[in-house]
Formats: C-alpha cells, sequence, structure tokens
C-alpha cells in the first residue's frame, strides 16, 4: 500500500463516517418534528413507556448494585493504601451519580431496548410492514420512531436516577455491613457531599443516553437489508453505535459539566 | 373524456447499476382488473410501488385518476391520496403486534378516517366474515394463524376501508391449490362487487384466468404484450407464449 492510498483510505472512511453521522442527525431531526407535530399516537407511547422504562427496572436495579458494592469494596482497599478509608461514602456518591450511574444504565438500556427496537424494525421493514404502513396513511416516522425516542428521553433519567439512588444504597449495605461504617454517618456524608449539579448532570445525561439509545435502534432498524441477515446486522449495528455514541457522549457532557 | 385510472408514462427505474424498469407504458381502466405477469424479478413489484409512492421512479410521470403521482406535496395530499388505495401484500404484511380486528380496522382506528373504537370493530368483523373468517379469529394475533387465514385478513384489511384502487402483490403465492383457488374468487368477487380497480401481480397463470379482465407482461424492464385475458392464449408473441406454457426452451433466458 503506497502512502496515497493508505491518505485516499484513510479519507474515504472518514467521510463516510460523516456521512452517516449527518443521516442520523437528520433523522433524529425529522423524529423530533414528528414529537410534536399531530397527529399523535398515545397508544403506541404508553406500550413505549412501559417496555423502555418499566421492564428496564429490574436489569437497572440489578446493574446499580452490583456496581454501588463493588465501587464501594475498591474504594476502600484503594483508601487504605494512604489512610483515607473514610471516604467511601463521598466518592461512591459522586462515582455512581456522575459517571457510573449514567453509562452503565445507558449501556444496559443500549443492550436491552436498542436491540429490542432495531430488531422489531427491521423484521417490519424485511416483512413490508412498514411499507404497508405508509400505505394505511400512516407515516413509520410518526408511529413507531417519535413514540420510542420520546419514551426513552422521558424514562431513561428516570431510571438513571432509580439506578443513581440503588447504587448509593448497595455501597451503603457492602459499607456497614462489613466494613464497619456507621449507618447514619455514611447517609450523612452522602446527603452533604451531592451538589445539585452532580444531580443534574446525572438526569441530563440519561435524557441524551436515551435518545441516543433509541435513536440508533429505530434507523438502523429502518435501514435494514433484506432477510434474516439484514434484521442481524442492523441490530449488531444499532447496539454497536449506541454504546460507542453514549461513551462518546459522556465524554462531552462530562467536559461541559465539569470542566468549564 | 374519460381518462384511466391508472396511467404509467415511460416510467423508469434503477437500483444502482440494476436497471429495473426502463419505460414502462400502461393503462388501467377505472373499474377493470388488471393483471401484471413477468418472471421473479422482472420489476413487478417495483411498479406497483412507484404507483403508491413507496418508491420514487427516476424518470416517467404516474398519474392517478387525472392526478400526477409526483406533485403530490405535504402529508395532507399524500394521506388523501393513499386513502383511495388498499393493498394486499405478499406475506399479508399483517402488524404481529396487534390482533386480527386491529389489523382489519388499522386506518379506522387513526388518522382522517377514524372512528369510534366499537364501531370500528363491528366493521372488521363484518369484513373478517366477507372473506370467510368467523368472528372467533378477531381476538387472536396473527402469528396464530395459517398462511391462508393470514392471506384472508390482509385482504379484509385492503378492503376495510372501501378503497376505489385494490393492488394484490402476488395474492396466492405460498398457497395451496385449493387455499389459492379461494383467494382468487375472493379477489374476484370483491372487485366486482365494490367496482374497484384492481391491479394484480402474479406468476401464478390459473390465478391471471380468474382474476384477470386484461393482461400485461412486463419483461426486460418494459411492458412485452397487453391486451385482454381472452387473447392471451394467442397472442402470437413468443415471450407470452413461453411464460404461459412454462416452457424452459424460449426467449426468456431459464437461467436468471
Amino acid at each position: 500500500m503506497t502512502p496515497i492510498t493508505a491518505l485516499g483510505l484513510i479519507g474515504r472512511t472518514s467521510l463516510g463516517r460523516l456521512a452517516a453521522l449527518g443521516r442520523i442527525s437528520r433523522f433524529a431531526a425529522s423524529a423530533f418534528s414528528h414529537m410534536i407535530r399531530p397527529p399523535y399516537y398515545p397508544r403506541e407511547l404508553a406500550v413505549a413507556l412501559l417496555n423502555i422504562g418499566w421492564l428496564s427496572l429490574p436489569v437497572v436495579a440489578l446493574t446499580a448494585v452490583f456496581t454501588g458494592g463493588a465501587l464501594a469494596l475498591q474504594i476502600y482497599a484503594g483508601g487504605a493504601r494512604f489512610n483515607a478509608e473514610a471516604v467511601v461514602p463521598q466518592i461512591v456518591a459522586i462515582g455512581m451519580v456522575r459517571e457510573l450511574g449514567p453509562v452503565l444504565v445507558g449501556l444496559m438500556i443500549a443492550a436491552r431496548v436498542t436491540s429490542s427496537i432495531a430488531a422489531e424494525i427491521a423484521t417490519m421493514k424485511v416483512t413490508e410492514q412498514i411499507d404497508a404502513l405508509v400505505t394505511l396513511s400512516t407515516n413509520p416516522m410518526k408511529y413507531l420512531v417519535a413514540p420510542r425516542v420520546l419514551a426513552a428521553l422521558l424514562t431513561v433519567p428516570v431510571l438513571v436516577g432509580i439506578g443513581d439512588i440503588i447504587g448509593i444504597l448497595g455501597g451503603y449495605t457492602v459499607a456497614t455491613k462489613t466494613l464497619d461504617f456507621n449507618a447514619a454517618a455514611y447517609l450523612k456524608n452522602t446527603v452533604d457531599f451531592l451538589e445539585l449539579r452532580d444531580i443534574i448532570s446525572s438526569l441530563a445525561k440519561g435524557a441524551v443516553f436515551g435518545t441516543i439509545a433509541a435513536v440508533m435502534g429505530c434507523y438502523y432498524g429502518m435501514q435494514s437489508g433484506r432477510g434474516a441477515q439484514g434484521v442481524g446486522r442492523a441490530t449488531k449495528g444499532s447496539v454497536e453505535a449506541a454504546a460507542v455514541m453514549i461513551l462518546a457522549a459522556n465524554f462531552v457532557l462530562t467536559g461541559v459539566f465539569f470542566s468549564l | 373524456m374519460t381518462h384511466p385510472m391508472i396511467e404509467m408514462k415511460q416510467v423508469q427505474k434503477a437500483f444502482g447499476s440494476n436497471e429495473v424498469l426502463r419505460g414502462v407504458d400502461l393503462e388501467v381502466a377505472k373499474g377493470s382488473s388488471l393483471v401484471i405477469i413477468g418472471g421473479s424479478g422482472t420489476g413487478k413489484s417495483v411498479a406497483l410501488k412507484c404507483i403508491l409512492g413507496l418508491i420514487e421512479p427516476d424518470a416517467g410521470e404516474i398519474r392517478v385518476d387525472g392526478q400526477s403521482v409526483g406533485r403530490l406535496s405535504g402529508q395532507r395530499d399524500r394521506d388523501a391520496f393513499l386513502a383511495r388505495f388498499g393493498m394486499l401484500f405478499q406475506g399479508a404484511a399483517l402488524f404481529d403486534s396487534l390482533p386480527v380486528w386491529q389489523n382489519v380496522a388499522f386506518r379506522l382506528l387513526r388518522g382522517r378516517l377514524a372512528r369510534p373504537r366499537d364501531e370500528a370493530r363491528e366493521i372488521a368483523i363484518e369484513k373478517l366474515r366477507r372473506v370467510g373468517l368467523k368472528s372467533d379469529v378477531a381476538d387472536r394475533l396473527p402469528a396464530e394463524l395459517s398462511g391462508g387465514m393470514q392471506k384472508r385478513v390482509g385482504l379484509a384489511r385492503a378492503i376495510a376501508a372501501e378503497p376505489e384502487i385494490i393492488f394484490f402483490d402476488e395474492p396466492t403465492t405460498g398457497l395451496d391449490p385449493i387455499m389459492s383457488g379461494v383467494i382468487n374468487d375472493l379477489i374476484r368477487e370483491i372487485v366486482v362487487e365494490m367496482g374497484a380497480t384492481a391491479m394484480t401481480i402474479t406468476h401464478d397463470m390459473t390465478s391471471v384466468r380468474a382474476i384477470a379482465d386484461n393482461v400485461a407482461m412486463l419483461h426486460g424492464g418494459k411492458i412485452r404484450w397487453t391486451g385482454p385475458v381472452s387473447q392471451m392464449d394467442d397472442s402470437g408473441d413468443p415471450y407470452v407464449e413461453q411464460f404461459i406454457s412454462g416452457s424452459a426452451e424460449g426467449p426468456i433466458e431459464a437461467v436468471r
């Protein structure tokens, strides 16, 4: 490979990625514009709220409780090296609320919700159900995409908030049951240490990650190729893209909230 | 002067380097039934989808009841346009998250044709009865039905809002001969009793003879032959003759 062909390859790949990002942004903008214009489909929204919000609670709770517990153990062990074991409640709170809560919930949503949205919409596309919707005077962007994106935008911040609380409780349980922390002092330290900005950033990240997860699921589903292989590719692509974009967005948002 | 219900003029469509339609000219008179025949992959579905606006043609003009499809602008125009159509898809394309009756009444439950739920359900059950299904299938999910029953439900959905134009995409593919006969008869009866204009895609010759007033053969991206079904057997066109007889010998290459 000559240097010129290598440059060409880099250029083409970058252009391709940017073009895809542009198409996804346009897709997202269209989804939002359909959210605010009638007709609305309240039934679809209700189903999406149930699927994305309520039914994700168990996996979010389990993820958060184990992460919070492990975090407490690590901070205790790490802090012990320089006699700073007492910072467990503060660091667990900061770690869960600022980073681990939103990121892990976001990734679990990408695994659970993005994949199922992509597979469902891709199957509908492959079996001509999307075409059927259009012939029945129903816009798929309005009927399928807008309710799912709106539901994720509304419920994922709530899930993140719940995840934060359960994560802190996981840390609290480990610290008070096995590390001999005083229960009342632990909770007081946690509450005193957290700032409003920590909580707002956590929920804002949840909203952004939820939107990314739903948009990627819908976008890849709608772009699906033919057959079972097409559905498989759409599902895989959507989860990959959602996970990477959630992590990238997390970096940007952390920068915006905490270093400006 | 009366104009045809559906009119295609020099319609072209290519997917990448694959030229599927290379200038299709077609007319369907109001209230008549046209069947398009042709081998797999000759662009029959693409032609139908161009008329519905599901696929945008690269060139040419399509008119429905004198109105140019390409000039429809805005959601309202498109809704009004699509409200005149019903379509039966090849795999029935039923929404598998909705029970049968909500599939049939889909159009009647939302949008500009929305009616009260009870009324929509009654209409759905009546349409199900029209296609030979009992009311007990109304609350089942599409996945619980056999292929023939799914086709019937798809047919009921296509006629639920009393469309003026009905499209049938391979209505008998995947069905046994007896069920095919039943579906063919149903299509014929329904089209006649509703006075609808019908366009059907198929490569099932029994279907053609049962459904068609007129036949058009699509080959090589163009209409090879068109005429009344009564003249199909002495068309004098070697392509049509080969297709009707199902012979491997002839101008149509058997390996596609």
